[in-house]
């Protein structure tokens, strides 16, 4: 079985500062980590590749040193890494990417065997739409499978995979023909530490790097900032909602007190209270 | 044990570690260096300044692309007291030179980019692995590693334990002690973000320069110890330290002593309006030449930190690390290169090599001081910077009272406080710790 995952290299959100002139985030310093949405995918896709055999491959698309990130994902037992890597592709919004990516697999199918399952993660921490997987997904003609918290069975031979999808009100359970793509949803599993031949052979893999012409882009206007219909039009830091703790001295009356205070600083609730008080 | 052997291990991927990780490498060596930290620097605490100078024998070019913040051209000393500093300062444009002595860095970015050039080098670095023994065979004789992996064993002809001050790789195995609470301090630190325009104007920088602080009096509460400022190119790392021994004695918490710090007049106004993004606290070596352990054996040697190699007296540390690295992958290289074992006997060579550098010989110089400081620790930290702070008050201030008169005051104030049997004492020990 080949499984490739699609994953990306984000900033360490935990980390991240807003800088407080211009609003924007400053990236210099900023440690850069996997997307943890997207370890879940390596890991289950480690963990069918364990148990039905056959290759992992992982898939991104960034900047030279989004080649980190990819060693990482070998140190955890990934058999290749792919980059993707051009400036014609910088400044993708999720349309510009799902066509980078679906390209790139496409080539990675040409080169080391067709994927039979595509995973991503649920999102990613730092754009959050959830767009790129399912968008893929189209792109390739695969059937989505998204929000899968669970992998019931894979039939190799049959071509069949069966899933736990999370849906509003409940669980549902699915079939579907093998080749899919599937976004997993956090928690399902625990990304391993890899053994130290693994941490080796990730410290000294050579990674495929393509440029979009190697990947096969037809299409150049399709990709980056060229390629992206999505504009931003502004970027503002919210202020913050909950407002400072006041301590009030309550004195040997703590009751009216505490009440006294709190119509003081919310003048409407009194008039509300008595309000709804009457209606009963 | 896994198949694969190699030349050296090196354990730990701080200053000390990644010199010697580079050197080894640059010298063709077959070297794998193993890191706990997500990568080299996450787990690296330092106030921190830098000396180019045992940078440059490592790498010569590394202004062109290291992560440096300021280079330093003003250096302060201050006396304080629980309201005011006498202050000692030195500020030189000489210092805006072409290739300065001093940066400030920040580790966590600084060692990033050191580690890339020991993999460049050739060198495997291997992070997010912790070395939870040292194999060694029926002898003792160190044969090589067990980490926390899976099949996690790997053999070597050379450990190189770069492992930090309370390294506990080579205190399980017996090949040292840990270190004794009374020969390391517990230093503390904060960074404080600001906006370079401000953290220029408040310390009159522009450029890149920057300044220093280095501070002792009561903000120590009579303990060994000393504070720190220093600029960063948009932060201010701010700390202070004491022995661990003088902690456990006194009771005071090092977060205590570091709000007193911030909040004595002389500094609050440098750090005001700040953003504190960063708390970390490190231990540092302190007991100076009479704490170094033994430095090498079958198999093994110890280097930086953990080799207890630390100049107290001028607050260097990291060059001394790098310097012990880079000399121990030399003694190495050399020993590889004769195609002989890695014996006690060979590796001595590093213990020589040390001692003819300055690492040993500065450290040789002030033997005496960790000691002297320690005893006459309320003297030195506490009694003499309130006293100059009295005498300089008097000395500053108009107010009808006579010049003689002033002087007398000072001087009955300074035999009040220490006889005049004291005084000459320490001045005695200390110029002779000095010498």
């Amino acid at each position: 079985m080949h499984i490739v995952v699609c994953m990306k290299q984000v900033p360490d959100s935990a980390q991240i500062r807003v800088h407080p002139v211009t609003n924007t985030i400053m990236r210099q310093g900023v440690p850069t980590i996997i997307n943890p949405y997207d370890l879940f995918a390596i890991e289950e896709a480690l963990r069918l590749r364990d148990q039905f055999g056959g290759e992992v491959t992982v898939l991104t698309m960034g900047p030279p040193s989004a080649e980190d990130s990819l060693r990482k994902a070998l140190s955890f037992g990934v058999d290749r890494a792919v980059l993707l890597t051009d400036r014609f592709f910088a400044g993708a919004d999720t349309l510009a990417t799902t066509y980078a990516l679906a390209t790139a697999l496409r080539k990675i199918g040409a080169e080391f065997g067709a994927p039979d399952i595509v995973f991503t993660g649920k999102q990613t921490i730092d754009g959050d739409t959830a767009q790129v997987g399912p968008g893929v997904a189209k792109r390739l003609g695969f059937i989505q499978l998204t929000y899968v918290s669970r992998i019931n069975s894979v039939d190799v031979d049959k071509r069949l995979i069966e899933v736990e999808r999370r849906a509003e009100g409940g669980v549902q359970q699915l079939q579907s023909r093998l080749p899919c793509l599937i976004t997993i949803l956090e928690g399902v599993n625990e990304i391993r530490v890899g053994s130290l031949t693994d941490a080796l052979k990730a410290a000294r893999a050579k990674l495929v790097r393509w440029s979009a012409q190697d990947a096969g882009v037809e299409d150049i206007t399709k990709c980056g900032l060229r390629g992206s219909p999505t504009i931003v039009k502004k970027v503002f830091a919210p202020q913050p909602r909950a407002k400072k703790a006041e301590f009030i001295e309550l004195g040997d009356k703590p009751g009216e007190a505490l009440v006294e205070a709190l119509f003081q600083r919310q003048t409407n609730l009194e008039s509300a209270l008595e309000k709804l008080a009457r209606g009963y | 044990m896994i198949e694969e052997r190699f030349d050296a291990i090196v354990v730990g991927a701080g200053m000390a570690g990644n010199a010697a990780a580079l050197t080894l490498a640059q010298r063709g060596l077959k070297v794998l260096q193993l890191e706990r930290g997500e990568y080299s620097g996450s787990k690296n605490v330092q106030g921190a300044i830098l000396y180019a100078d045992m940078l440059e024998k490592l790498i010569p070019d590394f202004r062109e692309d290291a992560p440096l913040e300021r280079h330093l051209i003003e250096q302060r000393f201050w006396m304080m007291d629980d309201n005011s500093h006498t202050g000692l300062h030195y500020r030189s444009d000489d210092f805006n030179e072409e290739k300065p002595n001093r940066y400030t860095i920040i580790r966590a970015q600084f060692d990033k980019w050191f580690s890339k050039k020991v993999q460049e080098a050739g060198a495997v670095v291997l992070c997010e692995t912790t070395v939870t023994e040292l194999l060694q065979d029926a002898r003792g004789k160190v044969i090589g590693v067990r980490t926390d992996r899976k099949n996690g064993q790997v053999g070597t002809d050379v450990v190189v334990l770069a492992e930090g001050v309370n390294g506990l790789l080579g205190t399980r195995a017996g090949l040292r002690n840990r270190p004794d609470p009374s020969k390391v301090a517990l230093a503390v630190k904060e960074m404080h973000f600001l906006p370079q325009e401000t953290l220029e104007a408040r310390f009159n920088l522009k450029g890149d320069e920057g300044a220093v602080i280095e501070a002792v009096g009561t903000i120590s509460e009579g303990m060994t110890g000393m504070g720190f400022i220093y600029t960063n190119r948009e932060s201010i790392s701010l700390g202070i330290g004491c022995l661990v021994s003088d902690f456990e004695r006194t009771g005071q918490t090092p977060y205590g002593l570091l709000e007193k710090f911030k909040s004595h007049p002389s500094v609050k106004g440098l750090i005001e309006g700040s953003e504190v993004k960063e708390y970390a606290a490190h231990l540092i070596p302190e007991g100076g030449y009479k704490a170094i352990p033994q430095l090498f054996g079958d198999g093994w040697v110890v280097v930086g930190d953990a080799a207890q190699l630390n100049n107290a007296v001028h607050r260097e540390g990291s060059n001394l690390a790098m310097t012990s690295g880079r000399l121990a992958a030399e003694t190495i290289f050399q020993i590889k290169s004769r195609r002989d074992p890695m014996t006690k006997e060979n590796l001595a060579l590093y213990r020589k090599m040390l001692e003819d550098s300055f690492v040993m010989k500065d450290l040789k110089k002030y033997r005496n001081m960790p000691e002297l400081l320690h005893i006459r620790a309320q003297n030195f930290f506490l009694t003499y910077p309130q006293l100059v702070s009295k005498a300089m008050k008097e000395f500053v201030r108009v107010d009808g009272v006579t010049k003689a008169e002033k002087e007398k005051a000072t001087l009955r104030s300074f035999l009040a406080a220490r006889s005049i049997k004291g005084i000459i004492g320490d001045a005695f020990n200390f110029a002779r710790a000095w010498r």
